[in-house]
């Protein structure tokens, strides 16, 4: 049975499509969520909740200008999630550090901040911290310690926090949120839409969708016409039992999340759909841990998982309209939640193609096609 | 005022184990847990969860983590799992644990 | 590296008899067991109480003949050893006195046993609420002897332990019974099958003789728990029972609706399990030798369905006999001959499980307990918050718990998977096993950090 057109749906529940929801929402949209099952890979569920702008498009300098924009963007866009849906998000920008053990990563990533620094301007600045200064600052770091780089405009927030305030933000606003919907097909309907079956063999109609559905894109974009695929890559994160000190310092791999658990992560491998916890890189990922800040080693693990990425081909996001079904479009990128302000404003804006909406070109998925055919 | 053990001993033929709970001398027998000492000594709380609210040990068998306390300096120690061993130095966590243990006693 | 050929998680009447079998048969057996004896919760300390402890009653005494076989030259065991990963190949992970130890062997064997179903109710929380089976271990390892205590819920444990207490001389102020005239009757009809378990249900009518005879005054029908804190440190105890509101005070409030297989090893491992509505409860799902759907593992006790120490022994052996036919130590039709006396054990010993299941239920405001009772005792969630995650749209155990956080405290959701499951089902949903993941218990960072390189290498 077919239920009434929903002015837009969103075909995927997680931080990136219920960011696209709200603001549409806001611009008073009229739309459907459609969140699949709770054994999905959800990124959403498994990311470290950094708002993070160093090292961000260091060679892509539209990915850089676009990073830059929502980590301004993030004090007021949490203020209105948190006004919206009564949860505090645990958001601080105070800045962050990237800790390396290893002097030859350091003088890479420092060359890539440069980059990123000719891209930004005065919009960026970052500093080299040597080993001994940050020593200095921070007594608990360790001697295996090279040095580190620092961004004042680099923060976190609860991730899971976050999802759970754009749900119950999505759902305020009149917004509709499917359970348990996964979309196995999606064509267009005769007379203008979209038909959408779902794998429990409900059938949906939609004037406009917007992909937004992580790991579970590719298919779907390919009956769109997208030319974009999306692969996982697999971090894999420990979290510790809950401390009542405060851990002296944010880094981009090791982070105290605001229930005081100390969260490590920062690990990648292309190993296809497999979420597993690995004894390798737990071992590894604790030694990171107790070598930057020793006194970890006392500290227990309480839970390990691996969680995938949701990665286009270059790694940089895509905000695409397919050029064979007009009124449908792709949205994919795996930093969901440092882009969450400017995918719940601009993007939206784009997507609802009002007069002040962005030019968002340099994301299209133009760039594939291009390469393909070179 | 202090509470009264929710259990009945009986002196035990093996002998006495002395160990610490907060600077107070305690006696406990051989062959209990950190956590049956606990519950032997006394009725009140052993620990303030993360909320404040007073827990004492529970499953008794290494499953509910709620017999959490500080045995000679190591924070989160499940008491349950542990033998009592003379001269041991017990402190009630109030709240989460700290990074370091091994405080002084109050 | 140590290797063997069979590593046994847990040394219960399962592990403990499937070990000896294992090693009379010729295989080299690694046995771990996070307790600092052998013996299990039923037979705890047995090795060493000797008849120090009489009240514990003789069954307990059975325990001591299973303890001296592991004296065996093929048979190693560590003891205080919590095991913290299993994986495929299999090999095993343990952590003991604050290092981690490896093995890998040809064939593991899962006996962690069972654990009490948890009963939450308003207060369950507060010091002098435990649960009854808990109070059994303080009097079996530590002689320990409740005061004063009540007794509430239902099962055979409940008697049983009412009963050590009373013979220990302190009996208990009242045993408050959940189940009702109605559970009883509806249970009746599996009592013909139930007469193959003879002897455990002459013991039962014996212990509630003994009840009866000590003057521990009884009521049925309970429901309604409600625990506060009163002076002294007292529990105030209130519940409704056959119409009436009842309030008793005491030092010490002991709870019990049954037990549950202990799965979050087995989850881990990767094994498939199932739900089992009559027995509210999650098992893995095994052959008739324990052998489970991933390679080189099986399980076998309570672990893999409550059946009790008898069936876990026969359970034991029977998976032992399977693993030394696969090992190449015993041939498929000496197995199976091998098996006949233990499967007839385990047929009877499993017959009164029927009854059992129906006439002690869990009441179904222990499954899906009132808004105010905390969930997760780790992380102070209670049934409301759960109920309201589900309202905002999480449809399953993972969603439930990245929403409210409840299953993400130390205990890593033994607590509280049972009980989440439970406000689902009553919502409607049925919910898949939750996930278990590596460390199935909290380890130090420093030392995952100290890991060799060739205890990481994976099989």
């Amino acid at each position: 049975m077919a239920t009434r057109p929903s002015e837009i749906t969103i075909i995927g529940g997680g931080v990136v499509g219920l960011s696209v929801a709200l603001g549409l929402l806001q611009a008073r949209r009229r739309v459907t969520v459609l969140d699949g099952s709770d054994g999905d890979f959800r990124a959403s569920q498994g990311n470290f909740g950094l708002v993070w702008l160093q090292g961000k498009g260091a060679d892509f300098a539209p990915y850089a200008d676009w990073t830059r924009d929502a980590v301004a963007a993030w004090p007021g866009f949490a203020a209105m999630l948190e006004e919206l849906s009564g949860t505090g998000l645990a958001l601080d920008q105070s800045g962050g550090f990237e800790v390396f053990t290893d002097r030859a990563e350091l003088e890479d990533f420092s060359a890539a901040l440069e980059r990123q620094q000719a891209h930004l301007g005065n919009r960026f600045s970052h500093e080299i911290v040597a080993a001994d200064d940050l020593r200095r600052m921070h007594p608990g770091i360790g001697p295996g310690v090279v040095g580190a780089t620092f961004c004042a405009l680099d923060g976190h927030v609860n991730p899971l926090r976050l999802l759970r305030a754009l749900r119950s933000a999505v759902s305020a606003l009149g917004g509709r949120i499917l359970s348990g919907a996964q979309v196995s097909d999606i064509a267009a309907a005769t007379g203008g839409g979209f038909d959408l079956s779902l794998r429990d063999g409900r059938r949906l109609g939609a004037e406009r969708v917007v992909l937004c559905a992580g790991l579970g894109t590719t298919p779907l974009a390919t009956q769109l016409g997208f030319v974009t695929r999306v692969r996982p890559q697999r971090g894999e994160l420990l979290i510790t039992e809950r401390l009542a000190d405060r851990l002296p310092f944010l880094s981009s791999t090791i982070r105290q999340v605001d229930e005081g658990g100390v969260q490590i992560g920062g690990t990648k491998a292309d190993v296809g759909p497999d979420d597993s916890e690995t004894l390798g890189m737990m071992a590894t990922l604790a030694r990171h841990a107790v070598t930057v800040f020793p006194a970890l080693a006392d500290v227990r693990v309480v839970r390990a998982w691996g969680a995938l990425r949701v990665m286009s081909p270059d790694g940089y996001p895509v905000y695409a309209r397919s050029p064979r079904h007009p009124g449908a479009y792709l949205v994919t990128c795996h930093s969901g939640v440092t882009l969450a302000p400017l995918h719940a404003t601009a993007l939206a804006e784009w997507i609802d193609e009002t007069s002040n909406a962005p030019d968002l070109e340099a994301f299209d998925e133009n760039r594939f096609a291009l390469s393909d055919a070179a | 005022m202090k509470i009264a053990s929710r259990f009945l001993t009986r002196p035990d033929a093996a002998g006495a184990v002395h160990l610490t709970v907060d600077g107070e001398p305690v006696t406990a027998r051989p062959g209990d847990t950190v956590a049956a000492a606990l519950l032997a000594h006394s009725g009140d709380a052993s620990r303030q969860s993360g909320k404040g609210a007073p827990r004492t040990a529970f499953c008794m068998m290494g499953i509910c983590f709620d017999c959490l306390v500080e045995v000679d300096g190591r924070p989160n120690s499940q008491g349950c799992m542990i033998p009592v061993r003379a001269g041991m130095v017990l402190r009630r966590q109030r709240g989460l644990r700290p990074l370091a243990g091994g405080g002084e006693d109050a | 590296m140590r290797d063997a050929d069979l590593i046994i998680v847990g040394a219960g009447p399962a592990g403990m008899a499937a070990a000896a079998t294992a090693a009379r048969g010729g295989a080299r057996v690694l046995l771990l067991d996070e307790q600092p004896r052998a013996g299990g919760q039923i037979f705890r300390n047995v090795g060493m109480n000797g008849d120090t402890r009489p009240y514990l009653g003789r069954d307990y005494g059975a325990g001591k003949p299973l303890v001296e076989a592991l004296d065996d030259a093929n048979i190693a065991a560590d003891f205080g050893a919590t095991v913290w990963r299993i994986e495929a190949g299999p090999r095993v992970l343990w952590s003991r006195d604050g290092a981690s130890h490896v093995c890998r062997a040809r064939h593991v064997l899962l006996a962690g046993g069972a654990q009490e179903r948890p009963v939450p109710f308003p207060g369950w929380t507060l010091p002098g609420v435990m649960p009854a089976g808990a109070a059994q271990i303080l009097m079996k390892s530590s002689g320990l002897l409740p005061r004063d205590a009540i007794l509430a819920g239902s099962g055979p444990l409940l008697y049983l332990v009412a009963a050590q207490m009373i013979d220990a001389r302190s009996p208990p102020r009242a045993l408050v019974e959940t189940q009702t005239p109605a559970m009883l009757l509806q249970a009746s009809r599996h009592l013909p099958r139930a007469l193959l378990a003879a002897p455990v249900l002459f013991k039962g009518l014996g212990l509630l003789r003994k009840i009866r005879a000590a003057g521990v005054a009884r009521f049925i029908g309970a429901a309604n728990f409600r625990a506060t804190a009163v002076e002294h440190g007292d529990i105030a105890f209130s519940f409704t029972a056959q119409g009436r509101d009842h309030r008793l005070t005491t030092p010490l409030l002991l709870t019990h609706q049954g037990v549950v297989p202990a799965t979050h090893m087995s989850r881990a491992a990767g094994v498939a399990h199932e739900w089992m509505g009559a027995q509210q409860a999650l098992r893995p799902m095994t052959d008739t030798w324990g052998g489970t759907d991933v390679p080189g593992i099986h399980v076998a006790g309570d672990g893999a369905g409550i059946g009790g120490a008898d069936a876990a022994q026969a359970a034991g052996r029977l998976a032992a006999l399977d693993i030394l036919h696969r090992l190449g130590l015993l041939g498929r039709q000496a197995r199976d001959r091998n098996a006949a006396p233990d499967r007839a054990r385990l047929r009877r010993a499993l017959a009164i499980r029927p009854f059992l299941d129906a006439a002690y239920a869990p009441l179904p405001e222990f499954l899906s307990p009132p808004d105010e009772t905390i969930v997760c005792r780790c992380e102070e969630v209670t049934a409301a918050d759960i109920r309201r995650a589900l309202i905002e749209g999480a449809s399953g155990p993972r969603q439930v718990k990245t929403a409210t956080r409840a299953g993400m405290g130390p205990c890593q959701g033994r607590m509280c998977d049972p009980t989440v499951r439970g406000i689902l089902s009553s919502c409607g949903a049925e919910p898949a096993p939750p996930r278990a993941r590596s460390p199935i218990k909290p380890v130090k960072l420093g030392e995952l950090a100290a890991l060799a390189p060739h205890q990481e290498t994976e099989a």
